[in-house]
């Protein structure tokens, strides 16, 4: 479904601390799979994240998602397909505070325009799945870790996307918690979507769930499971 | 169609969600801009409420005035001009006019003596503004005394004071009859200050005062018309003076607005990057920033406009009188007619509105160009 | 004189405007020398978000010289009452020979400003940004045009002389003010009516055809400048005359008062959108033939032209409703009937 060819990524390009992250990459990630992409910290896994989820453009090289090259695509097209194609649950979740976890929930439909009442209940009803439905209404920084996860997921799917991408899902959460959200992703695989992680726990990468390994080190693939 | 309403609406929507989180930074911004346009506004009512004041006395005096020139100083004029004026066609009337200063020691101020022609004061009798009534405490039946051109003491009592309507131009005058202003400055019959004269059609007041001029070439001949301009550029002028002085403290504003704009906080960057992150635009970004704007400087712009309304109508202008309304020692107190121009509202709209958005602007931009990958980082 | 609050604040207004497209130039130039949207490198990137601080001031641009435009008529309005001689806002322009130009300069200045976000519009659907080139060397081109309006704004404020209280005779008689619509004026009503009727009549021909068959917006967006011109012609020489009641009374600026109810603004804000939008309609139908575009122009395009449509009807309908309305009975056999039977919707 993505492919990437010999992409790379720079960051401070022309600078005295010219870097980069990515160096040739070559990659496809299959629809309807569970990937994760291993590394330790600094091996570009997470660039390569933001690669492959349009939320930024390689310096050179070429991703396509299904037939289209989008690697040359001006960030306001980029926002267009990646807002439909792609849903994305951060490490730190990343939820705004002082709204309630509802309004979070909604927030990546608004530019959309999508009818309000929808809305809500498709965000009601995505958080009733997610047994967090009577913290619908609570502010965010009063959510558990676990809860603001879930609250997280549901902000992903709001647009149904076919891809969902999460950073190092697991990190900030306890074995027991890991676990549930492992089993959100078995949900989300059988429901026909193709998920990507980041991750260096060994509970994520040895799950039955997960397909493809893809380990990285130093900007440049190492080995493909 | 509905598509981009809906999302006008929910963008709108986060706007509000989104300024009533961040309360105290919101109410802050409101108060400095409301203050701005407040003392702007009131400048800006003021002035206008005084000119329209002025105007709507000169509405009333007579469209031609003649006064006689001796050495190019004003000189008494005598009566029998006053034929040669009926004789031009196109003239309705014309009537000798009796006015001049009397200056009161007991008060230490200037009256402005007149001699009303409709209704007649009675001999002996007076009528004064309002502001005498303050100078003098004078109520109606006490008795007033000055010394004449001669020495002689000339008596007057307090027939009754002019209403507060029109203080402005009312406030230090002192009504008389004719007999009694003759005394007092020993101006013989037939002798006026100068001659008020009406016009049928008021297109030829121009060309009946060319055949004035012709016909009496010792004379000047002022319109009502000319001195409406002057009151207008002077008042414009003194008003522009007072903006100019005030572009300090909007050019402060503008600076300060760039300030905040630019001075995000933290967490209202790392918002700008979880939205940018979960799909919305830079144009989306830039769109909510500027409806926060337009949010505070719309409110901050009616309620700082509601407010300088009352300050000037009903509070009586108390932070700009003695700028704008001049030099008198019988200040006038008074109400002023409330009264709203839209192109005043239009002028004072483009000063608070248009700098907050261009000062605004740039700040904006740089917060929405966000990578959205920085959440990641 | 420049002591006026509004003149003050026209006067910011377009120094702002111009000095703001004027520092976007040196970008303007970088973009002509160095786009590449294939590329993915950081100077392109920056550029890429440059592009949004350019189209969002001349958004603010635009609405402000749309503004200035109507507080600089207003304003003119109201300074009649400083000039001998001056009844409306035709006098106070021409008070010097810089009025007119200003305003003239004022309006193309608008259609240029909205012109450009058009293109920008139309360009920002292309996913690889195809007239970005165009757009920016048409940035270069507005910034002299603003300078230009502003220059002549000044000139011409600086060269107002308010009147003060004649000591002597001698000033009292400065001449009438000349009036430069006198040549519009004497055109006949009637032949101007008509001549506004065929061109709403044609302009609702063509849109159609345009929304139809997606083709013909250039020749609309060129009749739409015409049919500007015609109806500012029939507003001069007999729209304002029924309003006025006064067969000789031909200012188009008296109607924007208060006293005609500013039904002015219920005629020239259509107008001005109509044509603006017409302009609009073309450019996209213009850059349909470029790939990337292929899908979104004609609709940007259908959208504008329909918009175009809707304020010439407007205008029309507003126009026709004005006459019917009047006291004043100019033509015996009047073309009013042939207006409204062409004007969509047909008689109010």
């Amino acid at each position: 479904m993505i492919h990437l060819s010999d992409v790379r990524k720079a960051f401070n390009q022309g600078k005295s601390n010219e870097f980069w992250a990515l160096k040739g990459i070559d990659l496809s990630v299959r629809a309807g799979k569970v990937t994760v992409f291993r590394g330790p910290s600094g091996s570009g896994k997470t660039t390569l994240l933001t690669l492959v989820g349009c939320l930024a453009r390689p310096t050179s090289g070429r991703v396509r998602l299904r037939d289209r090259d989008i690697s040359g695509l001006p960030e306001r097209f980029l926002t267009d397909i990646r807002r439909s194609t792609f849903g994305f649950v951060f490490q730190q979740f990343n939820l705004l505070k002082g709204i309630s976890a509802i309004e979070n929930v909604m927030i990546p439909a608004y530019p959309l325009g999508r009818d309000r009442k929808e809305l809500s209940a498709r965000a009601h009803a995505l958080m009733e799945s997610l047994d967090i439905g009577p913290k619908a209404h609570s502010n965010a920084e009063w959510l558990s870790g676990g809860e603001a996860q879930r609250v997280a997921i549901a902000r992903a799917l709001i647009n149904d996307p076919e891809v969902v991408i999460a950073d190092e899902p697991t990190a900030n959460l306890d074995s027991e918690r890991s676990q549930q959200f492992l089993g959100i992703v078995e949900t989300l695989k059988a429901s026909g979507k193709t998920v990507l992680m980041t991750s260096h726990d060994p509970l994520v990468c040895d799950t039955a769930v997960v397909d493809h390994v893809v380990t990285l080190r130093d900007g440049q693939l190492v080995e493909t499971r | 169609m509905s598509v981009w309403l809906h999302k006008q609406r929910n963008l709108l929507d986060f706007t509000l969600s989104s300024l009533s989180r961040r309360r105290g930074k919101t109410l802050g911004m409101m108060a400095v801009y409301t203050a701005i346009v407040f003392v702007l506004a009131s400048v800006m009512l003021f002035a206008h409420a005084i000119r329209q004041e002025a105007a709507v006395v000169l509405a009333k005096s007579p469209e031609v005035l003649v006064q006689r020139m001796v050495a190019g100083r004003h000189d008494l004029i005598p009566a029998r001009h006053l034929d040669a004026i009926k004789a031009i066609r196109g003239v309705q009337s014309a009537e000798g006019r009796l006015w001049g200063y009397l200056f009161d020691p007991a008060a230490v101020a200037n009256y402005t003596l007149m001699v009303p022609t409709n209704p007649r004061i009675e001999p002996g009798m007076v009528v004064i503004g309002d502001g005498v009534v303050r100078v003098r405490s004078a109520d109606p039946g006490d008795l007033m005394s000055f010394r004449a051109h001669d020495g002689t003491l000339v008596q007057f009592k307090v027939d009754k004071a002019i209403g507060r309507d029109s203080a402005l131009v009312s406030a230090d005058l002192f009504l008389v009859s004719e007999d009694d202003f003759r005394r007092l400055f020993g101006i013989p019959a037939g002798l006026f200050t100068d001659l008020a004269i009406s016009v049928r059609n008021p297109r030829e007041v121009a060309k009946i005062a060319e055949k004035i001029d012709a016909a009496l070439p010792d004379t000047r001949i002022i319109l009502r018309d000319e001195i409406l301009r002057t009151y207008e550029s002077v008042f414009d002028w003194r008003e522009g003076m007072l903006l100019v002085l005030l572009a300090g403290s909007i050019l402060a504003f503008a600076i300060f607005s760039w300030e905040k704009a630019s001075g995000l906080s933290a967490e209202e960057r790392r918002e700008i990057g979880i939205l940018k992150a979960v799909g919305w635009e830079t144009g989306d970004v830039i769109r909510l920033k500027m409806q926060e704007g337009l949010v505070v400087s719309l409110s901050a712009f009616l309620i700082g406009y509601l407010l300088a309304y009352l300050h000037v109508f009903h509070f009586g202008a108390g932070l700009f009188e003695p700028v704008l309304k001049g030099w008198a020692v019988l200040y006038p107190k008074y109400r002023l007619t409330p009264f709203v121009d839209e192109l005043q509202v239009a002028t004072l709209f483009f000063f608070t509105v248009f700098p907050y958005t261009i000062a605004t602007v740039v700040p904006i931009w740089r917060a929405a160009i966000v990578d959205p990958d920085t959440v990641m980082r | 004189m420049l002591f006026q609050p509004a003149i003050i604040a026209l006067l910011l207004a377009s120094l702002v405007g111009t000095v703001m497209v004027t520092a976007s130039v040196p970008f303007a130039v970088g973009v002509l020398r160095g786009w590449d949207t294939a590329s993915g490198s950081e100077n392109q990137l920056e550029m890429e978000k440059r592009t949004y601080l350019v189209s969002t001031l001349l958004v603010v641009v635009l609405v402000s010289e749309l503004a200035s435009l109507i507080l600089f008529v207003f304003n003119a309005d109201r300074m009649s009452s400083l000039f001998v001689g001056a009844m409306c806002a035709v006098g106070t322009l021409n008070i010097n020979d810089w009025g007119f130009p200003t305003l003239y300069l004022k309006i193309v200045v608008f259609f240029a400003a909205s012109a450009w976000l058009v293109l920008n519009h139309v360009d920002s659907r292309g996913f690889d940004y195809p007239l970005v080139r165009v757009k920016y060397g048409a940035l270069i081109a507005l910034a002299p045009l603003m300078a230009a309006a502003a220059g002549v704004q000044l000139a011409y404020f600086l060269g107002l002389r308010a009147d003060v209280i004649a000591s002597c005779c001698s000033t009292l008689f400065s001449g009438a003010t000349q009036i430069t619509t006198d040549k519009l004026a004497a055109i006949a009503p009637e032949a101007s009516l008509v001549a506004l009727s065929a061109a709403l009549g044609g302009m609702m021909v063509l849109g159609r055809r345009a929304l139809v068959t997606g083709r013909g917006a250039v020749a609309y967006a060129v009749l739409s400048l015409v049919t500007f011109a015609i109806a500012m012609e029939a507003v001069v020489a007999a729209i304002s005359v029924y309003v006025y009641e006064l067969p000789h009374h031909h200012c188009p600026f008296c109607i924007l008062k208060g006293e005609y109810g500013h039904v002015g603004y219920a005629l020239y804000l259509p107008l001005f959108t109509a044509a603006a939008l017409g302009v609009g309609g073309g450019i996209a139908q213009s850059s349909a033939r470029i790939g990337s575009l292929a899908e979104a122009a004609p609709r940007i395009m259908r959208r504008c032209v329909g918009w175009s449509m809707a304020g010439f009807g407007l205008f029309g309908a507003v126009t026709a409703w004005l006459i019917w309305r009047s006291h004043l009975i100019l033509i015996e056999q009047s073309p009013v009937n042939s207006i409204l039977s062409i004007l969509p919707g047909g008689p109010p």
